[in-house]
């Protein structure tokens, strides 16, 4: 089996409010292997958003990592610890943008006004040139338009040629998108993390551009992390999910066991909650009871425990249930099918 | 159109909303979008009518004109009042209009720039009827902890400020302050769309019981069509200011007659990984409602566009009972939409 | 029925955030930023100051005494010896024995002990009731001791009286000049960005306009024409009117830009739906959305307004003597002779700074306070 190209192991971040310290991402773990899609999905306040960040090393203060690892595998060579590596240290600017890639949510935001777009893949061609191409001369000008021209074309850009010289807010929301996931491989990255990619465009284009990363995916074997709190595209994208609640993650397996044989109880009552095509029309929603907590009211023990149906008193309600197998590929925090662990003092 | 017992509410014809496009130092006209383009249905009393299509194709635009919050360009907004009569909205001024207000009313997209940040919720939600006359405090006081208690709130939050909820509850509260007045008519602008999955659920099984229990009429804009499903009784696609196909929800969904309708379901991705995923997605760029195609709208990204497709605009015709659509090859496609048997669990009936 | 959702934050910490309202908000934010408090207990001992200036005062600002010229500063002790008790070195005469004239000067060797509390020289306090009480003096006020505690100028006149009196002129103007503009930027920018088409077109060619004048010669020219024999209460009035002329189109053009930006609120359309009128809009739920920003930003426009007048004051085309401003005060410095020989005449300079400084913390505090509500 070959190694993961991003393994993350028990990660913290906190952010130190004045008000108290809010635990974002409390002991998430995960593995990414090459080529493969990974789903991560929740709601608002879940930590799926801040997980990516500490990923990329760009957590804004007060919001800090504070304990586990994420480890990062170039090729064959020995893994990088990436909380180890100071966030603007050079190291560190190396692999952002060349090795591991992101696609963000909103293109608009991404792309400088003043610049044409085609100039923004340029420079990150040409600042990362080192890592893509080791050896050889350096790259003129005129190679690095030739290949954005390229680039463009092969996430489906009409007329590239002309577009490589447009400014991004005369584009539309889906050739902006292309642009920007044209801009996030350019330098053939090992990690490609999609945060919310299709949230802000339409449902056609968003088909659009599901299927052409499912088709670069499958062309250059890159690795990717898809973060959205759409089941739906998750469970078109990707081939393993993990589910995440108040910074814990609640239940990780293949996309078939999450999907067709749930077995921790917040995913079950998410799923039952979509008003999918296929639900009875004009029925009520099964619903989860209660909203999300505050930030800083989290609850003890399990973080699901107060809406959980399925709640052991006296066990959920004081301990937090750990990531433990339950199926070949799947794990649950639950202590549902952990029994020796409740039942343990 | 159709005749049934229950009568209309409100009858839109031929709504036409265009913005001019002006460039240059002295604001010349250079064209104009049409973000409304010859927009016609009615609601029935007690109905949910869908309203759905992608960004541009003006569904929030027509939402508005029926609303009055922007003046229509041409075209007839007959609304029955409370007294009997049928009014049209669309010529009103400012002053014939304030006294329609209360019995049509809005349900905002957005919970945070929805509520008074500086008010209090009693304030926010008390506002229409103090507005409209009620000014003695307590009686006003009980009116909106009732109306808290009926969308799901706890009354005591009263005195809270917005700022203390979160999306759902500000929601909630959003749709409280509607039906203040106790409208007939409530037209609700993708009020699920920023919402978390599993309030979305809360907040659309409120919608649906309010609906019951107080005998309301919506008109539902979305641009998701699982909602849309899921709480309209009709639903219309607009696709570039153009209502394209009008039918009954089981109908639309069942046996879409217009290309676009279907392709819009096949690009819903459906929670299940093992539906085949959206191989023949639709092609090209929603078009530009300033300078839209020749024929039909649609044409440069359908499959099944012939000679007659490229020259000459569809009109909206009746092809079923009670189903409308815009495309000239209606008759002849056999389309498919979406099935009605289910791989996951559904909720239980009323 | 649908389950009921919780209480959001069960705290009682966030049980008082949930209910306090935006100014609670505003005050506890700026609660934080410690230097802005201090400047404005600064700001709040110095508006003391200008509601009651003659009891701060220790003589009459008006008397003049030719021999008691150029008294310097009398350093104020706190201790005697070992106990507490205030003092300053006395101001004794000496003859000369060259020119036969009697010379004041200060005498170290001499005490004058400092009272508080004192009767001193008459005076109307809020200009109504009759008093003669003030927070420091000497034993002996209309005898032999006297009190200089920033020293006199070259007509004898206490400088320490001079400057409380000066602060009431300057920091008043300051204040009613920025009102004035507030209230004209706010009404003619709010029209502007409210209502738009051609009121709009009209009021912002006019702000242009005005920001297009040069304000200095503008100034000279306003103040020059007023006629010289004009009360010092009348040239104080046409003053601030001509400040605050001056200095609303900033704030008109800031008004238009936030009422625009408001207008395409949801909430505002809300209330529109719900029939609310025009009036209702603007003034219940436009305004109080950026009140806390406007005054943010005219308490950043105090200081401009405190320098201006104090400059036009020290060219003597403002505020003229026998009325007393800072920059009255700073026109006794003119020259190198008099700065030289008495250099704390300029001290009022350093008032002028404290409290130029003093608005710009606040007012930083303020407007950072204020900022990002939502949340």
């Amino acid at each position: 089996m070959t190694p993961p190209v991003l393994e993350v192991k028990d990660l913290r971040v906190h952010f130190l409010l004045d008000e108290g310290v809010v635990r974002a991402v409390d002991g998430v773990s995960f593995d990414v292997h090459p080529g493969h899609v990974v789903g991560i999905v929740g709601e608002s306040g879940c930590g799926k958003t801040v997980t990516m960040k500490a990923v990329l090393q760009i957590v804004e203060p007060p919001g800090r990592v504070v304990g586990g690892q994420i480890l990062f595998r170039k090729d064959s060579a020995p893994p990088v610890d990436l909380t180890r590596l100071s966030p603007r240290g050079a190291a560190m600017r190396a692999i952002r943008g060349a090795e591991i890639a992101l696609i963000p949510q909103e293109p608009m935001a991404a792309f400088s006004p003043v610049h044409t777009v085609g100039d923004q893949i340029i420079e990150a061609l040409r600042l990362h040139e080192r890592q893509w191409r080791p050896t050889g001369p350096r790259l003129s000008r005129h190679e690095a338009r030739e290949m954005t021209v390229d680039l463009f074309r092969s996430v489906g850009i009409s007329m590239p040629d002309q577009r490589v010289d447009a400014y991004s807010w005369q584009l539309s929301g889906g050739l902006r998108q292309r642009a920007m996931i044209a801009m996030a491989l350019s330098c053939k990255p090992r990690l490609l993390i999609a945060d919310e990619p299709t949230t802000a465009i339409d449902v056609t284009t968003q088909a659009q551009i599901l299927n052409l990363l499912r088709d670069l995916q499958r062309r250059h074997g890159t690795a990717i992390v898809f973060i959205t709190h759409d089941l739906g595209v998750i469970a078109q994208m990707a081939r393993y999910v993990v589910v995440m609640y108040l910074g814990r993650v609640m239940e990780q397996g293949s996309v078939a066991d999450i999907f067709h044989a749930p077995k921790h109880p917040y995913t079950r009552a998410l799923l039952k909650s979509i008003p999918g095509l296929h639900v009875t029309p004009r029925t009520l929603l099964p619903t989860i009871a209660g909203s999300i907590p505050h930030p800083l009211g989290r609850p003890r023990g399990c973080p699901f425990h107060p809406r959980c149906p399925d709640a052991i008193p006296g066990v959920c309600t004081e301990r937090v249930p750990a990531l433990r197998p339950v199926g070949p590929e799947q794990l649950a925090s639950c202590f549902l099918y952990h029994q020796e662990e409740a039942a343990e003092r | 159109m159709s005749e049934t017992a229950t009568p209309w509410l409100l009858e839109v014809r031929h709504l036409r909303k265009s913005f001019p496009i002006r460039r240059g130092f002295n604001r010349k006209l250079v064209g104009t979008v049409r973000a409304v383009d010859d927009v016609s249905f009615t609601i029935r009393e007690g109905e949910t009518l869908g309203l759905v299509g992608e960004s541009g194709c003006g569904k929030t635009t027509t939402a508005r004109c029926i609303l009055r919050a922007m003046t229509p360009t041409s075209g007839e907004i007959l609304f029955r009042a409370a007294d009997g009569r049928i009014v049209d909205l669309s010529p009103l001024s400012r002053a014939e209009l304030r006294p329609l207000r209360p019995q049509i009313q809005m349900i905002f997209q957005d919970p945070f720039g929805s509520l008074n940040p500086r008010m209090t919720i009693f304030d926010n939600v008390g506002e229409p009827l103090l507005v409209n006359g009620l000014r003695d405090r307590r009686a006003r006081l009980e009116r909106v902890a009732a109306l808290l208690e009926l969308t799901g709130l706890r009354p005591e939050y009263l005195h809270r400020f917005p700022h203390a909820f979160s999306g759902g509850q500000r929601q909630r509260i959003g749709i409280a302050r509607a039906l203040a007045t106790e409208p007939r008519l409530v037209v609700a602008d993708e009020p699920v769309s920023a919402l978390d999955v599993s309030v979305q659920a809360q907040v659309l099984n409120l919608l649906l019981e309010l609906q019951t229990r107080l005998s309301l009429t919506f008109l539902f804009v979305a641009h998701d069509l699982s909602v849309v499903k899921h709480i309209s009784d009709r639903v219309a696609v607009m696709y570039v200011g153009q209502i394209v196909e009008l039918a009954t929800t089981e109908d639309i969904f069942r046996h879409p007659r217009h290309p676009y309708t279907a392709a819009l379901m096949r690009a819903v991705p459906a929670p299940d990984p093992h539906a085949p995923s959206g191989d023949a997605a639709l092609a090209g760029e929603v078009a530009n409602p300033a300078n839209p195609p020749p024929g039909c709208y649609f044409h440069p990204r359908c499959p099944f566009t012939t000679e007659v497709c490229r020259t000459e605009r569809p009109v909206l015709r009746e092809i079923g009972a009670g189903h409308l659509v815009r495309c000239h090859r209606a008759e002849e496609l056999a389309l498919t939409g979406a099935s009605a048997d289910s791989g996951i669990p559904s909720g239980q009936h009323r | 029925m649908t389950a009921r959702p919780p209480v959001v934050a069960p705290e009682t910490a966030e049980d008082r955030l949930s209910v306090a309202s935006n100014w609670r908000l505003v005050w506890w934010r700026f609660r934080k930023h410690h230097l802005a408090l201090l400047s404005a207990l600064v700001l709040l001992a110095l508006y003391g100051v200008v509601l009651f200036p003659d009891f701060v005062s220790t003589q009459d600002p008006e008397a003049t005494d030719a021999r008691l010229a150029f008294i310097p500063v009398q350093r104020l002790h706190l201790f005697d010896g070992a106990r507490l008790g205030p003092w300053v070195p006395a101001v004794a005469g000496k003859r000369n024995p060259t020119t036969l004239r009697m010379e004041w000067g200060v005498d170290g060797s001499r005490k004058t002990p400092v009272r508080f509390f004192v009767t001193g020289y008459p005076y109307r306090l809020l200009g109504i009731v009759p008093a003669h009480l003030h927070l420091l003096g000497t034993a002996a006020p209309d005898g032999r001791e006297r009190l200089y505690l920033l020293g006199t100028d070259r007509l004898g006149r206490d400088q320490w009286s001079r400057l409380v009196h000066g602060t009431r002129t300057s920091m008043t103007i300051g204040l009613i000049a920025v009102t004035f503009s507030v209230v004209l930027g706010v009404m003619l920018g709010g029209i502007s960005g409210y209502f738009g088409g051609v009121a709009d077109v009209v009021i912002q060619r006019l702000i242009e306009l005005l920001q297009s004048l040069p304000t200095i010669p503008i100034w000279l020219a306003l103040t020059a024409a007023l006629p010289r024999d004009w009360s010092p209460q009348q040239v104080f009035f046409a003053i601030t009117v001509i400040l605050s002329l001056v200095g609303w189109t900033t704030l008109g053009r800031e008004v238009r830009g936030r009422f625009l930006a408001l207008r395409e609120e949801d909430f505002v359309l809300a209330a529109e739906l719900a029939g609310a009128s025009r009036r209702r809009i603007i003034v219940r739920h436009m305004v109080p959305t950026f009140l806390s920003h406007i005054i943010a930003t005219s308490t950043l426009a105090i200081p401009a307004m405190i320098i201006s007048e104090t400059s036009l004051s020290f060219l003597g085309l403002g505020i003229r003597p026998p009325a007393i401003s800072w920059g009255v005060l700073l026109q006794e410095a003119q020259n190198i002779q008099t700065v030289a020989l008495a250099p704390w005449l300029l001290i009022p300079g350093l008032v002028v700074i404290l409290s130029v400084l003093a608005f710009n913390l606040v007012g930083d505090g303020l407007r950072d306070a204020a900022d990002p509500y939502s949340q």
